[in-house]
């Protein structure tokens, strides 16, 4: 089946563009009776990272966790419309979601580390997917993925030690190591940020700079800034639908609509 | 007498309030000033000062009266100071008796002078009791209805002494468990320089039935703790081998798995297991479950008695299963969301999820559950006293029957008895042994389930 994915990703490497790693379309989302999501047209572009703004309750975590069924979690969420990852259709019966979700990662707002040790923290993703064989393999995964969060130097004497005891910043950075020792496509990251200092945000945006080069990230973000920095698309959501999708910046110099504009230069939200 | 005394206080202190009342709204719209309290506050105060000390004298008064009629009819009995402490009591009982009414022989001269001693004490006591709770309350009302006053602080009289009645209330809680403890080692005690230490800690046979009378025939009498003890772990085993698994995992698919509407009725229900009294499980254990494990153990070849540990233990373990599994239920719930969400977001499963995450997370709760569980099993009586057996055996074969150490406190209670005999004595230190292990259990149980609230 060669799909519309696949004549994309020719005309992609043609262009020059970035080929589209997920896509939403006319996607619903209803919590009961309530709607959250109005036909949201969306799509993720491969290796990049995409911000989603917008004023609270508009959606955009609701959006965020249809890429990887977190909202499968919550009974009375209903999703509605398609989405696929790499041309498949996540909701599709067939989908194993667990091996959906070792595929799209995610970081919470607030760092969540088990209340295990630091090791164990990182070893759980690879354990239960059983993607090491030996204990050495193991070690490895646990350090490059800690290298890759930027954590390594900081805890590399005291992997026995509980990942509840680092600091809020390094918790946070354990929590993307977490998710990267899955080796996921996508990283979903929902307001990484937004319990940190500006000193661990700082790190924590050098982080997601770096992890473009393997990963494709989604962040939702209430700063402008971190979005006009980390990002190179944007997406602006308001009352459940997307209201505008653009280069990141173009979205902050030149807007097409009168929200975003409105939004981004805090007159509203 | 007392009880109609107490009737007239209260009156008197709701009178004493009412005037208080009056007064304190009378001074408070002549107050030329803001006054302190609410005319309700010195209303209270007013009920306080009238009611409480006569009330805290009456009680006092109650507690020592008897006592010391006895002294004085004691110190004028002929012959009385020649007597020792038990048989003291024993002439003072049998005075009370013969003034109550109570004849069994005709009784002697000395006996009816001091009962004629002890009514005119009676008589006056009495009169005494209703003048000083009487002149007491007067006073109290003078004072407390005299001290209201525009500046007068009766909030925070008030208020002390509503603090003074919590800090009695914990006391009394306190000074019972204390007293009971103090008996409870003072008669292990006795029994103790009866019994070698070694014996009851180390023996292996328990045969408490020692003659009582000299003409009695019966055996030596061995007071080895150990099968008994043997008995009730044996019990409690079986018990929490029921009640364990049951209630985990009763609480796992009642947090994890199961919609509202199942848990909202299944919840209840399962507390509801709590609420049946023991003796109902017991009568359950004796009549129904006892007969079908001994068919069973008999259809395996087994050597099954009427009574076995298997049924008292089984029925004990379901008594046991909501203890568990509430406990369990709060501490997967206390879980944080953000734990699920984690371990789901990085592909775990829900049975991963619950295997690795919510059980190491909620395994100090559920211990603090198994350990209080363990040590109603440990302390339960009326099951094990149906359904158990009454001899002390030590085995490992759940079909026979066996005892514990409740079934053989109440055994060795129960029937005449002397106190200074061993038999009886041993039922203190059996007590003593009883509530050293569940004393340790609780602490346990609420030192982990402490731990376990810091953590998150
Ligand atoms: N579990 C839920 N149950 C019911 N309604 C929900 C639930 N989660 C979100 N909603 C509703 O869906 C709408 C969108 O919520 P969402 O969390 O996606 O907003 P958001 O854009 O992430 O906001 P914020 O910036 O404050 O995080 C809101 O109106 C919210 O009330
Ligand atoms: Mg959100």
């Amino acid at each position: 089946m060669l799909t519309d994915t696949a004549i994309e990703t020719k005309l992609s490497s043609m262009t020059n563009q970035p080929s589209i790693k997920m896509r939403g379309e006319k996607v619903d989302v209803f919590y009961g009776e309530k709607q959250a999501l109005f036909g949201v047209d969306l799509n993720v572009p491969e290796q990049q990272v995409m911000a989603l703004i917008g004023p609270s309750g508009c959606g955009k975590s609701t959006f965020l966790r249809c890429l990887n069924r977190m909202n499968d979690t919550i009974d009375i969420c209903k999703v509605l419309g398609n989405i696929t990852l790499d041309g498949e259709d996540i909701y599709d019966p067939k989908i194993d979601v667990v091996e959906l979700r070792a595929r799209v990662g995610m970081v919470f707002q607030k760092p969540n580390p088990f209340p295990k040790s630091i090791y164990e923290n990182i070893a759980y993703g690879p354990r239960i997917h059983g993607l090491t064989k030996s204990k050495a393999e193991l070690d490895e995964v646990v350090e490059s993925s800690l290298r890759k969060a930027a954590i390594w130097e900081e805890v590399k004497d005291r992997l026995q030690e509980p990942g509840t005891g680092l600091s809020g910043g390094q918790q946070q950075r354990l929590c993307i190591a977490r998710a990267i020792a899955v080796s996921p496509e996508v990283i979903l990251m929902d307001e990484p940020c937004s319990a940190l200092d500006p000193i661990a945000t700082a790190k924590v945006e050098e982080l997601i700079d770096e992890l473009r080069v393997n990963f494709t990230i989604v962040i939702v973000t209430h700063s402008m800034q971190q979005a006009a920095r980390v990002s190179q698309r944007t997406a602006m959501f308001h009352l459940g639908n997307l209201v505008e999708e653009g280069p990141t910046d173009k979205m902050f110099t030149n807007p097409d609509n009168k929200l975003t504009q409105d939004y981004i230069t805090g007159r509203f939200g | 007498m007392v009880s109609y005394l107490l009737i007239i206080l209260l009156v008197a202190s709701i009178a004493s309030a009412m005037a208080g009342l009056h007064r304190a709204r009378r001074q408070r719209d002549l107050a030329t000033i803001k006054v302190h309290s609410r005319p309700i506050y010195h209303a209270l105060n007013a009920a306080i000062w009238t009611g409480v000390p006569a009330f805290v004298f009456l009680l006092l008064w109650t507690l020592g009266e008897a006592s010391i009629q006895d002294m004085l009819v004691l110190s004028s009995f002929p012959g009385a100071d020649q007597l020792s402490g038990p048989e003291r009591d024993l002439l003072i009982s049998e005075i009370r008796q013969v003034q109550a009414g109570n004849l069994f022989t005709e009784p002697s001269p000395e006996i009816l002078a001091a009962v004629d001693h002890l009514k005119s004490l009676e008589l006056i006591f009495n009169w005494a009791m209703v003048a000083v709770a009487a002149s007491l309350a007067s006073i109290g009302a003078f004072f407390g209805y005299r001290i209201i006053q525009d500046r007068y602080q009766a909030r925070y009289s008030v208020e002390r002494s509503v603090t003074w009645f919590m800090i009695f209330s914990s006391i009394v809680a306190i000074i019972t468990t204390l007293g009971i403890v103090s008996s409870l080692v003072y008669e292990a005690y006795q029994f103790f320089t009866k019994v070698p230490f070694a014996e009851f800690f180390f023996g292996t046979r328990w045969e408490p039935q020692i003659a009582i009378r000299a003409d009695q025939v019966a055996g030596q009498g061995a007071f080895g703790m150990l099968p008994v003890l043997f008995g009730t772990m044996v019990i409690s085993a079986l018990a929490m081998a029921v009640a364990v698994p049951t209630g985990i995992f009763s609480a796992i698919y009642l947090t994890e798995y199961a919609d509202q509407r199942f848990r909202s009725v299944v919840k209840p229900l399962l507390e509801i297991l709590a609420g049946i009294p023991t003796i109902v499980y017991g009568f359950f254990a004796v009549l129904t479950v006892a007969p079908a494990v001994r068919s069973l153990g008999l259809s395996l070849g087994i050597d099954a008695a009427p009574n076995s540990a298997l049924a008292a233990g089984g029925v004990m373990g379901v008594m046991l299963i909501p203890f568990i599994s509430s406990l369990s239920d709060d501490a997967f719930a206390a879980v944080p969301r953000a734990m699920r969400d984690g371990s789901y977001a990085l592909g775990a499963t829900k049975g991963e999820t619950i295997r690795k995450v919510l059980l190491p997370a909620a395994l100090p709760g559920i211990i603090g559950g198994v350990l209080l569980a363990l040590s109603r099993a440990i302390g339960e009586t009326m099951i094990v006293v149906m359904a158990a057996g009454l001899i002390a055996k030590m085995t490992l074969n759940p079909f026979d029957s066996v005892t514990t150490v409740t079934v053989q406190i109440v055994t060795l209670l129960i029937g005449d008895s002397e106190f200074d005999n061993p038999k009886t004595l041993a039922a203190f230190a059996l007590g003593l042994v009883l509530f050293t292990i569940t004393l340790g259990l609780n602490l346990i149980a609420l030192q982990t389930v402490r731990k376990y609230r810091e953590k998150y």
